[in-house]
């Protein structure tokens, strides 16, 4: 009622008492960091050291291998040991840069800025570009090519994505709570960038203290607004969150600022102010380690390249054994086979669950309920999708708008007969664009 | 080392429903109709229920047996079919016809096309109308209190005058589960509270049928004249209970008002100009045969997508 919101979506349960009082820690790392080249939506950063190097903590380790491309940073002092691949969070081997950390976190030093309304619109790009600012809510796009629009005056709304609507996840919210001043220089900066844009922050009502907390730190700010959204899953989808906030829809051939919008998650814009005005590298973010089978859930501070077991332990490791880890959250992050993983800048969380529901349930025939549609926010059929991904019907797949299925999981997890929709959607689409490359 | 995790792809959570659970609520919500049915018209309407239900349930046992497929019976979709079978026919059905009945709903209708979710017409209409073609006489005739008796919508069509009252009420002729308005909308508002189905079907069927029935009823705008339509009949039971079947209906938003409406046009054509007084059975099974076409043309506009202006 009155609330900000979308046409469809679910309510799973949110999960979220297992971490949510627990204030952030900063957590010192071991001796081994692992550094994947790859952390980013691009191409590949290239190594700028060699095994032997030493390195400081705010040191650059590898470029950008392009425009779209990010540049890593070590977040510790120490030696590079070696340069091999090792396996990522979705399973698959990445080269990454080894380092051997020698407890001193001896930093380079960073150049802050006094005044950052001096600068011009190009040095901040650089700036956040040069530091490495990705997407990271999980999409891992470069931050400086999204503040980079071909038409920047007609970016109207800069959208602040606050709702961290997936269930368990309070990384979002710990930031909001703990660090709001530095979330809301983030988006004066980004402001700074867009002349007639106007800041909004879009907060899931499950989370009235920091709703109140923004709107009292905003209230004299004319440029900025606090947008109260309905709590509902997938509220925190960029084309969800758009809508709900300005009434605009884009589908999947647009991007936002074809909507005049530009929509940035919570640690990005916070990294966008730790390198515009503090002159800091992407090095650490906010990690919550949470779910039923963890000893003391909670959100750390976690220094990048850490791996997901390191930061486990500082969570008093599992209290039961999980049958399932996830990188990420419950309906869209990524089982793991192992917690031997580092994390990157995308990693927000390390779910474990005692009970695996996916194995629990049983698929059985589909009842054409419609359920899977009433929940679809991208209004499309997930039924008649995942059976012409069955049999590979791809024409009858993209007649009935399968390509703008957003991967959000809520067809899945309502299901009734239990049928992993989201899947076989998931498949199909890859296939189909894999089909479109070669052509 | 540690390859003890699951591994599958995203979600990872499930809701707690599950198609048994949705299809024992509709087993629930035709418990009013049925209790009403039982003290109505007396003990061989229970015979008949439990006749049909149980036929139902163990048809479709032995054919997963025979063809040794896992035995999908603990869905309750089969109690369900049963169970809306028995309400639609007379309580004065021989035994033997009901069994045949029940056989033909889940064997031939449901089972042969593939079980659940694979049959295109509703298994329990299908199994009325095969036994309406093939027993006519004692499908058609009704007693009520002892007496053989025209059913309200027989009287109406042969311009006699009926008690709406007892209409709404349920105590006329007519088939088991039909003739309580009333106890039927107590399940069906069941069903909506606990959202297994929504009000577009039933809705967009009655309207366009009333409206029909006004347009072309020849008595103008005469509202006992309407109400007697519209509580007459298998209309209650087949829009709220029988249309709203999930796998016989279509599934496109759009789609689901167009069958509303084809289903209320279908109807008051055969109950105005047909030859019987009764159309709801025939005029679903005969929109189920549509869905296919209805749905292809009812696609929905996904998220964000242009309308075709400009
Ligand atoms: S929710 Fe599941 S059972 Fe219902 S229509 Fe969708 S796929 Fe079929
Ligand atoms: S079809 Fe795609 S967008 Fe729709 S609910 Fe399923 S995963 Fe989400």
């Amino acid at each position: 009622m009155g609330l900000m919101t979308f046409k469809g979506g679910v309510h799973p349960h949110d999960g979220k008492e297992f971490s949510k009082d627990k204030p952030i820690r900063e957590l010192l790392p071991k001796d081994e960091l692992v550094f994947p080249v790859s952390q980013h939506i691009g191409a590949p950063a290239s190594p700028v050291v060699a095994v032997g190097d030493t390195v400081l903590r705010g040191q650059k380790i590898a470029e950008a291998g392009g425009f779209v491309s990010a540049p890593i940073y070590s977040s510790v002092s120490g030696k590079v040991k070696a340069i091999q691949p090792r396996r990522g969070a979705v399973g698959d081997m990445v080269n990454s840069i080894i380092i051997e950390n020698d407890g001193e976190m001896k930093e380079v030093e960073y150049v802050p800025t006094e005044n950052v309304t001096a600068l011009s619109k190009e040095e901040i790009i650089g700036k956040v570009k040069e530091a490495g600012v990705v997407g990271m809510g999980g999409a891992g796009f470069p931050t400086h090519v999204k503040l980079s629009p071909k038409e920047p005056d007609k970016i109207e709304y800069i959208i602040a994505n606050c709702a961290e609507c997936e269930p368990y996840l309070t990384a979002d919210y710990r930031r909001m709570l703990e660090n709001p001043k530095e979330l809301i220089e983030g988006m004066r900066i980004v402001l700074q960038l867009f002349d007639h844009a106007k800041g909004l922050f879009g907060i899931e009502d499950n989370k009235p203290d920091c709703i109140a907390k923004m709107q009292e730190l905003t209230k004299d700010e004319p440029r900025m607004e606090v947008c109260p959204l309905q709590t509902k899953y997938p509220q925190g989808g960029e084309r969800q969150l758009i809508y709900a906030t300005t009434h605009r829809e884009i589908n999947s051939t647009m991007l936002p600022a074809d909507a005049g919008c530009i929509v940035d998650n919570v640690e990005t814009l916070i990294s966008i102010y730790k390198a515009v005005k503090l002159g800091k590298p992407v090095m650490n973010r906010i990690f919550t380690v949470t779910g039923d089978a963890v000893a003391e859930p909670g959100n750390f501070d976690i220094c990048l390249g850490m791996s997901y077991g390191e930061v486990l332990e500082a969570a008093g490791g599992f209290k039961v054994q999980p049958e399932k880890i996830i990188s990420g959250g419950p309906m869209m992050g990524f089982s793991m086979f192992g917690l031997d993983i580092p994390t990157t800048k995308t990693s927000s969380s390390l779910l474990c669950l005692a009970k695996d529901d996916v194995a629990a349930s049983e698929t059985t025939a589909c009842i054409n309920c419609g359920r899977c549609v009433s929940a679809c926010p991208e209004q499309i059929i997930p039924t008649r999708l995942a059976k012409m991904a069955g049999y590979g019907d791809m024409a009858g797949f993209e007649k009935w708008n399968g390509m703008e299925c957003i991967e959000c999981g809520s067809c899945s997890y309502i299901c009734p007969a239990k049928i992993p929709l989201a899947q076989s959607i998931r498949t199909m689409k890859k296939q189909i664009l894999a089909e479109r490359r070669k052509k | 080392m540690s390859d003890m995790y699951n591994v599958s792809s995203s979600s990872h959570i499930r809701s707690k429903d599950t198609s048994a659970k949705i299809m024992l609520y509709v087993a629930i919500a035709l418990l009013p109709a049925s209790v009403f049915g039982i003290w109505n018209f007396g003990l061989q309407a229970l015979i008949l229920i439990l006749v049909c239900v149980a036929t139902c349930v163990a048809s479709e046992w032995i054919f997963e047996k025979l063809i040794q497929k896992k035995s999908t019976i603990n869905d309750f979709s089969a109690v369900v079919t049963g169970l809306l079978l028995a309400l639609n026919l007379p309580h004065t059905l021989p035994i033997w016809q009901a069994v045949l009945g029940s056989v033909f709903a889940i064997v031939i209708v449901k089972m042969l096309f593939g079980g659940l979710g694979q049959n295109f017409m509703n298994p329990a209409l299908g199994g009325r109308c095969f036994l309406l073609v093939s027993f006519a006489g004692t499908m058609t005739s009704f007693t009520y209190d002892g007496v053989t008796g025209a059913t309200p919508l027989a009287l109406l069509k042969n311009g006699e005058s009926v008690d709406t009252m007892k209409m709404l009420l349920g105590t006329t002729a007519g088939t088991i589960g039909e003739t309580s308005v009333i106890a039927i909308l107590i399940g069906a508002i069941f069903l909506i509270l606990m959202g297994v189905i929504d009000l577009t079907i039933p809705a967009s069927y009655i309207l366009s049928f009333g409206v029909f029935v006004l347009l072309f009823g020849g008595h103008g705008f005469d509202v006992t004249y309407l109400t007697a339509h519209l509580c007459g009949g298998g209309l209650m039971l087949g829009a709220f209970f029988m249309a709203t079947d999930y796998v016989t209906s279509p599934i496109t938003p759009m789609g689901k008002v167009v069958f509303g409406i084809v289903l209320g046009i279908l109807t008051g054509l055969f109950r105005l100009f047909g030859a019987n007084a009764e159309g709801v059975s025939f005029a679903i099974i005969l929109g189920n045969l549509l869905v296919p076409i209805i749905e292809k043309f009812t696609i929905p506009r996904a998220f964000g997508q242009k309308k075709e202006v400009k």
